[in-house]
């Protein structure tokens, strides 16, 4: 263990860790509590400027009510759901066969296809914009979910594909070589053995690129113009300029697109977490 | 995949507003580049969030050690830690901006330190300050969960047979603890540099590149040039793109470079 246990420290070095923990979590998410308190206030207190006292008045619902009505923060969530539940489906589908592909056969351009696919991961997405917002014009997908839900999925196979293809590449070989002995197809090989062994690695991902996909808004500003197909994180850039000062239900807002992934993570923790850090133990 | 970064270098050497006819006119635009004072704002920008970002690993790497003990709850705790890596860009932007807001949250305080009605985000010279705190501040809860994972896959018995040989402190952690940790390190540097070139999220949030220029960074600064209000000339925004492509091609092909050493050890 690095550093000493703390049960092993002297006694006032225990009370002191223990007090000193929430301490510096509480000083670490004062932006994060900030919006939450703003979020229950009511507009009294944010013109009185009362942001840190306690709120008069609780009124978290009214505020998310009024968003509501007031917006079209509703259309906002679905689309962001229309175009993140595909995305994630569509990119882990296909990189897992990728994956499989790079992992257990060699072929000539193995290693090459490998490497494009990682840098591709690295290419600032800017260079890509202009040409790929006109293909979308050219293929009418513009302003739609299709659209976007088509590039996310073409951007993200990238990475899964990176992901994928180290996952299997851990599988023991031998497993495959005897199914193919027994004269299981290729296709019967990747659904039956693959797909079951590797379904910590797809959970993982799924809740990975489920994140990346709900809070992209580079690609939300570029291939989306109009309320009926954008997602809530351009949604609510365009609210934040509406909204100067109400800010209130600007954080009620927030929060609503916050909560998605956050859920998302405390129910899968332990996948995420052995996603992102993914070769952070090997090299 | 590969394609697109072509055609975006060939528009680079266009005259092009998107609709009428593109006008072939060579390298003009790199030219124009040259003496584009924004360009080099942009471009100094773009190194500041390179150089601070880079603070989130051993920022990160600190943390990580802190929250390294096994005490009641601290599964909680650490994924409180963690938190803000897995909101939205967008809400983090939104939050900060209502931070520096000198009539919102910091007012109070700025009004004891005699900097009343200061407003980060509008002041030329710390516009930029200003967002990197804000970007950095989930980049480092990634670093620190990097580290975490790293810090649980340490080797004990070499630990102890250090602590044996009396190291102790910081000489435990510089040669004994540090080595270990390499490949997390990588990574995090690895992330953070991504992170740092990727900053157009929060850039467009919270002050859209301004006042007049001073925040931008090059992808913002090429987004606005191809497809804002200030009218669209793909060629010159291409252009803009080629210079932060060519910049990051060095470093995906360092990076390719040490995937391929640890693939043929691995082969």
């Amino acid at each position: 263990m690095f550093p000493i246990p703390i049960q092993k420290r002297p006694l006032i070095n225990r009370v002191s860790y223990k007090i000193l923990v929430p301490v510096s979590l509480f000083i670490w998410l004062i932006p994060l509590l900030g919006i939450m308190l703003t979020s229950i206030r009511g507009l009294g207190d944010i013109t009185a400027g009362n942001y840190w006292g306690m709120p008069s008045e609780f009124l978290l619902f009214t505020n998310i009510k009024e968003v509501f009505q007031n917006t079209p923060m509703l259309t906002y969530i679905i689309n962001s759901f229309k175009i993140t539940i595909p995305t994630v489906i569509g990119a882990v589908t296909i990189s897992c066969m990728t994956g499989f592909a790079l992992a257990s056969y060699k072929f000539k351009a193995n290693l090459f296809i490998f490497f494009t696919f990682i840098a591709g991961n690295f290419v600032p997405f800017q260079i890509l914009m202009i040409p790929v917002r006109d293909l979308t014009f050219q293929m009418g997908l513009y302003d739609t979910v299709t659209g976007l839900v088509l590039f996310h999925v073409a951007f993200q196979t990238g990475f899964c594909t990176l992901f994928m293809r180290n996952f299997i590449k851990a599988l023991p070989n031998e497993l495959f070589e005897a199914a193919r002995i027994d004269g299981t197809s290729e296709f019967n090989i990747f659904l039956k053995i693959v797909v079951p062994l590797t379904r910590p690695a797809i959970a993982a991902l799924s809740v990975l690129i489920f994140t990346f996909i709900w809070n992209d808004f580079f690609w939300a500003t570029v291939l989306i113009q109009g309320q009926h197909a954008m997602p809530i994180t351009a949604g609510l850039k365009s609210l934040n300029g509406q909204w100067v000062t109400v800010y209130h239900l600007l954080s009620a807002g927030s929060i609503m697109a916050a909560v998605p992934p956050v859920i998302m993570f405390f129910l899968m923790q332990k996948h995420f977490i052995a996603g992102l850090t993914l070769g952070a133990s090997k090299g | 995949m590969i394609w697109p970064i072509f055609n975006s270098l060939y528009i680079s050497l266009l005259q092009w507003d998107g609709l009428s006819p593109a006008i072939y006119i060579g390298i003009s635009n790199y030219i124009e580049l040259l003496d584009d004072e924004y360009f080099y704002i942009s471009l100094m920008n773009n190194l500041k969030w390179l150089i601070f970002f880079m603070l989130a690993v051993p920022i990160g790497l600190g943390l990580a050690i802190f929250l390294n003990q096994t005490i009641f709850g601290i599964r909680l705790i650490k994924s409180l830690f963690f938190f803000p890596f897995v909101i939205s860009q967008v809400v983090i932007g939104i939050i900060f901006s209502w931070f520096y807001n000198p009539r919102g949250v910091i007012g109070p305080f700025l009004d004891k330190i005699g900097l009343s009605n200061y407003a980060i985000l509008a002041d030329e010279n710390f516009a930029t300050y200003g967002i990197i705190f804000a970007g950095i501040y989930p980049q480092i809860a990634y670093c620190m969960i990097l580290y975490l994972t790293g810090l649980n896959n340490l080797n004990t018995d070499q630990i102890e047979a250090g602590r044996m040989d009396g190291a102790k402190g910081l000489s435990l952690f510089k040669n004994i603890i540090l080595p270990q940790l390499k490949p997390a390190t990588f990574l995090a540097i690895v992330v953070t540099v991504i992170g740092s070139l990727r900053s157009f999220d929060m850039v467009a949030i919270m002050t859209q590149g301004g006042p007049y220029g001073s925040s931008n960074v090059l992808a913002y600064y090429m987004f606005e040039t191809a497809l804002s209000e200030y009218g669209y000339r793909m060629g010159y925004g291409s252009a803009i793109a080629a210079v932060l492509f060519t910049i990051m091609m060095f470093y995906i092909l360092f990076f390719i470079y040490r995937m391929y050493q640890s693939e043929k050890k691995g082969l």
